[in-house]
């Protein structure tokens, strides 16, 4: 356990000291949002109702943008192979990263949608269930990324062939996420939505950080 | 039973050698079911009391959405024996299949496409059905670009299969993720599309239709493994062999 917090700490210091690791998909997801109002016209209405689907399209966007890289340092400098040398099952080293990479680079997405949110008059309740979406929705997103990541690793220039691989299994928690978004904007009852949501969470959160080890391994061992 | 399909099969040399007797055989039954299933399907079974002649075209529609399935399933489970079991035939099987069926899911879409303009007036409805089968479609389009990067055989066998188990889990997910959605955007006007339930002078045809387009799945995948295997064996000595008697 404390090695792990150690391994934690270390990733967390590696993102921290590269402030612009972390800022550019911020920046880059800040400027997509801004972009949809240009392309569908200044109609507030309309906005209104399409905000938290392209607050996730955007948030979805910028974490599989950053995941690209979540191993690739790490493959070239060696420091995977001693990760796969080390006492503790990879699952749980994998599972370390990856929370290390939600926390820098998901969170401040979703710290800061509630302020895009007001660009698109959403009111209090929308935005409060637009965050727990997020919230419960984007380590989906960085999960089954990091597997993509995984999976492609040893590869260089191939940066388009992982949202290719991994955008279609998606459409899942997009379909859940932006569902409960729209369902409060009509007042419905959200219980089974967010039941749903969490489902799918707790299900890649069981499966993929193995499977994210398991193609791991069968990238660097070659 | 096992042995039998280790002696036949598991090897890709025998396999090499037993499959070129199962060719010709394989080969007249489609020639059988699909001259039956076209006569029959297209000239003789009575036009429909609704959709007239349109409906014809689902002698092509069934059997390659059916297929397009059908044929992920098979890759999804050689995937698992080329993790699992590391067997080298699945693992050829399983990249032999992946091109055929992302053009039978292509197939299904756009004689699906053709279909629904005149009955339902759109050529795509975003129903939970169509949407499936197109995202389907990029599962396969995915394998395919992943294992199109990767250079070292071994790997890519390991790597695809993989993305391939996660697609099949992912597949009933994204399914009844699709019909929520379906329900929740739109009413069920036309999603609940009733078929009336089908004649035998159309269900036999459509059967037999069904059974070539399998048996034309086989044909290819023999084929297309036959090549497969000569591709990666090149420097094997039963190989020079059989160059050297062609």
């Amino acid at each position: 356990m404390k090695n792990l917090m150690i391994i934690f700490q270390h990733e967390i210091k590696m993102i921290s000291r590269q402030a612009f690791s972390w800022l550019t998909p911020l920046l880059f997801f800040v400027i997509v949002v801004f972009l949809f109002p240009f392309a569908l016209g200044p109609d507030s209405i309309l906005l209104k109702k399409v905000a938290s689907g392209i607050i996730w399209i955007a948030a979805l966007l910028a974490i599989l943008l950053s995941i690209n890289n979540i191993f690739r340092e790490d493959a070239e400098e060696g420091y995977l192979e001693q990760l796969f040398f080390s006492p503790y099952p990879l699952t749980l080293l994998v599972a370390c990263k990856l929370l290390s990479h939600w926390l820098a680079y998901s969170l401040p997405l979703i710290l800061i949608s509630p302020l895009l949110g007001v660009f698109f008059n959403l009111d209090f309740y929308q935005e409060k269930i637009l965050v727990l979406t997020l919230l419960l929705g984007t380590p989906v997103i960085t999960m089954l990324g990091a597997l993509g990541a995984a999976l492609v690793v040893g590869l260089r220039g191939h940066g388009l062939l992982l949202p290719v691989l991994i955008m279609p299994l998606y459409i899942p928690v997009l379909i859940f996420g932006t569902g409960t978004a729209l369902a409060a904007m009509a007042h419905e009852a959200l219980n089974g939505y967010f039941a749903l949501l969490g489902a799918i969470t707790i299900l890649t959160a069981t499966l993929i950080p193995w499977l994210t080890g398991i193609a791991l391994k069968m990238g660097v061992n070659q | 039973m096992f042995d039998w399909l280790k002696q036949n099969f598991l090897s890709t040399k025998t396999f090499y050698y037993s499959s070129e007797k199962f060719l010709p055989w394989l080969s007249a039954a489609f020639l059988v079911f699909f001259g039956y299933g076209l006569i029959f399907g297209l000239f003789v079974a009575p036009p429909d009391y609704q959709q007239g002649d349109g409906f014809r075209i689902m002698y092509v529609h069934v059997p390659s959405a059916f297929a397009s399935m059908m044929i992920y399933m098979m890759m999804a489970s050689c995937a698992l024996m080329t993790l699992v079991w590391r067997i080298k035939i699945a693992a050829i099987c399983m990249a032999s299949s992946a091109p055929i069926g992302a053009w039978f899911t292509f197939l299904a879409l756009v004689t699906g496409s053709i279909w629904g303009k005149p009955m339902w007036g759109t050529w795509w409805i975003w129903d939970a059905r169509l949407t499936s089968v197109l995202i389907l479609l990029f599962l396969y389009l995915g394998f395919i670009a992943l294992r199109s990067v990767i250079n070292d055989p071994e790997k890519k066998d390991r790597a695809s299969a993989l993305i391939a188990i996660v697609g099949v889990i992912n597949l009933p997910i994204i399914h009844y993720s699709v019909v929520w959605w379906n329900t929740l955007h739109q009413g069920p006007s036309i999603s609940k599309f009733a078929r009336p339930s089908i004649a035998d002078s159309m269900l036999y045809p459509l059967l037999a239709m069904i059974v070539a387009f399998f048996l034309f799945y086989a044909i290819i995948l023999i084929l297309r493994m036959r090549n497969q295997i000569l591709l990666r064996e090149m420097k094997s000595q039963w190989i020079k062999e059989v160059i050297y008697e062609s």
